[in-house]
């Protein structure tokens, strides 16, 4: 269930952006902490959806999600549709590109870490993606006395700053002097416990406490081994895939110069060029 | 009004099992905008053409296919899918479980609350003893013919269920080298631990306010009323100082600061 990203005129790729970006980063801009200023850039943390399937027509050949007119039917290009909000029924105020850019309020451009937190002091809910903040060709000194600092004194710096057209709460961590941001949910975008109608704590007899305790006790490991998480569906379409290509069943290949630019991104190597300051 | 449960299962501990809901714990604010006509100022409908012919492809003609190299493609019919799928299942499967502290931010997805859903003793004693051992566990199950693995937390007085995000998907900064080029003084670096220690404090969620999104409400409502204001172009900055120039700066300007709000 990923989350769902405002609809934009101009954004209309069915895959997340980040597998078509080329190794472009998502965003760049400048980290502040005082008047410190590390330019950077930001680049997912995860890859994409890794199996993810594309939409194919008869004969095999990718096909393309395209805008129409209703009443026409007349296909439309991306100069041709706009961005409109509801006022009233059928009623739409538009708003251009431009406007969003403009109406981003100064302060926010940067990330500007106004505020240091104890890095493990945030609950999980927050969190919504991450991505790891590469410095730009000059600002490696200032990228890595930040990371050293936060290292450190194991703070997390806090920021709001806008980017691709919404405001974000981040949360700035230090991973073995790599940077990485985790975009967050703002306080009002979380539910309560009252908000959802959860009923009130009850008092429970000890002995069932301790019953579970014990459970809990017979079950611990010292630590948490993400290899357990691998998403076993995924790796069962994978493997059929393979098996697939083995055989030679349902194999369509075409010939389409609009392939070459969605080829797949190394995101890790992109990350680690980016972080050595390479171009 | 109290929320729709999205999804009813039972966390399995053993033999033990404990009903629960799921509601999602996240409200969505996003501003939404439909994507219009720009001629007739409609909403627009989308379909899937080939791009080669222009010619839109029906639905019961669209095939799903996985790139295995650009341009070639496995088919995976409906059939194939379908069976795919996992056999469904109320069980949400606690493994194991690890420190409160061990999962990383990364790996976090989704947060859902899993309320009581009638067996409140159990529930709630559960609830205790997660908090009491401040043990998180680790949980898979089957929800809409889709896998998930997640993390069980107690938070407050409630049972938190999130989805993890696919291990293989998750970029750790183990996989990467650090940044390469010149390391700080450590002057740079006492007087960068001096500005952060200025800047402490608590997590306080509340301090935080979505501006932006505001700012954008009041500036559709104005142009609603044919009022909208003129808005200024975004321009670039840049800062070329020494870093210890700066640095010195920086926590003069916030003890002042600081001062003033004494």
């Amino acid at each position: 269930m990923p989350p769902r990203r405002s609809q934009s005129a101009s954004r209309r790729r069915e895959e997340p952006e980040e597998e078509n970006s080329g190794g472009r980063p998502f965003w760049s801009g400048t980290l502040t902490f005082g008047l410190v200023s590390v330019p950077v850039s930001l680049f997912p943390a995860a890859r994409s959806n890794r199996a993810s399937l594309r939409m194919l027509g008869p004969d095999g050949q990718p096909l393309a999600r395209k805008y129409f007119a209703e009443k026409t039917g007349k296909d439309l290009d991306a100069d041709e549709v706009v961005r409109g909000f509801e006022v009233n029924k059928e009623k739409y105020v538009i708003v251009t590109d431009e406007e969003l850019e403009r109406l981003a309020p100064e302060k926010t451009r940067d990330i500007d870490l106004k505020q240091f937190v104890p890095a493990d002091s945030i609950p999980p809910l927050y969190f919504e993606r991450g991505y790891f903040l590469t410095p730009a060709a000059g600002s490696q000194k200032a990228y890595k006395l930040l990371a050293e600092t936060m290292d450190k004194s194991g703070l997390a710096g806090i920021a709001t700053f806008v980017m691709r057209g919404k405001e974000y709460l981040v949360a700035i961590f230090s991973d073995k002097g790599i940077l990485r941001a985790e975009t967050m949910r703002f306080a009002d975008e979380l539910r309560t416990p009252e908000d959802v109608g959860l009923p009130e704590k009850k008092d429970v007899p000890k002995a069932a406490v301790t019953k579970f305790e014990k459970m809990i006790a017979t079950k611990s490991k010292k630590q948490f081994t993400p290899t357990k998480l691998a998403d076993k569906q995924t790796d069962s379409l994978l493997k059929l895939v393979k098996k697939k290509q083995t055989k030679r069943e349902n194999v369509v290949k075409v010939e389409d110069e609009m392939e070459t630019d969605r080829k797949v991104v190394d995101l890790v190597k992109i990350l680690k060029q980016s972080l050595g300051g390479k171009k | 009004m109290a929320a729709r449960a999205i999804w009813k299962g039972e966390i399995k501990l053993g033999t033990t099992k404990v009903p629960v809901k799921l509601y999602s714990a996240v409200q969505d604010r996003t501003v939404r905008f439909h994507v219009l006509d720009d001629r007739q100022k409609k909403r627009v409908k989308q379909h899937m053409i080939d791009p080669d012919s222009g010619e839109e492809v029906p639905t019961e003609e669209i095939q799903k296919g996985y790139e295995i190299e650009p341009g070639r493609f496995v088919i995976l019919t409906q059939e194939d899918l379908e069976k795919l799928q996992p056999p469904p299942s109320r069980d949400i499967e606690i493994v194991e479980f690890v420190p409160q502290t061990k999962i990383s931010e990364q790996w976090y997805d989704r947060p859902y609350y899993a309320g009581p859903d009638g067996d409140e003793k159990n529930y709630f004693a559960l609830v205790e003893a997660l908090k009491n051992k401040e043990s998180e566990g680790i949980a898979h199950w089957v929800m809409r013919n889709k896998y998930y693995a997640g993390a069980l937390r107690a938070i407050g007085d409630h049972l938190l269920l999130f989805t993890l995000r696919d291990a293989k998907e998750v970029i750790v900064a183990d996989d990467l080298t650090k940044p390469s080029g010149a390391a700080p003084t450590q002057k740079e670096l006492a007087m960068a631990k001096q500005l952060v220690e200025i800047l402490e404090g608590e997590f306080n969620p509340a301090e935080y306010k979505d501006e932006y999104r505001e700012r954008v409400m009041e500036f559709i409502e104005k142009k609603a009323r044919g009022r909208a204001p003129r808005l200024k172009a975004v321009k670039p900055k840049r800062q070329t100082a020494a870093l210890d120039n700066v640095l010195a700066k920086s926590i003069e300007a916030l003890r002042k600061k600081e001062k003033r709000a004494a």
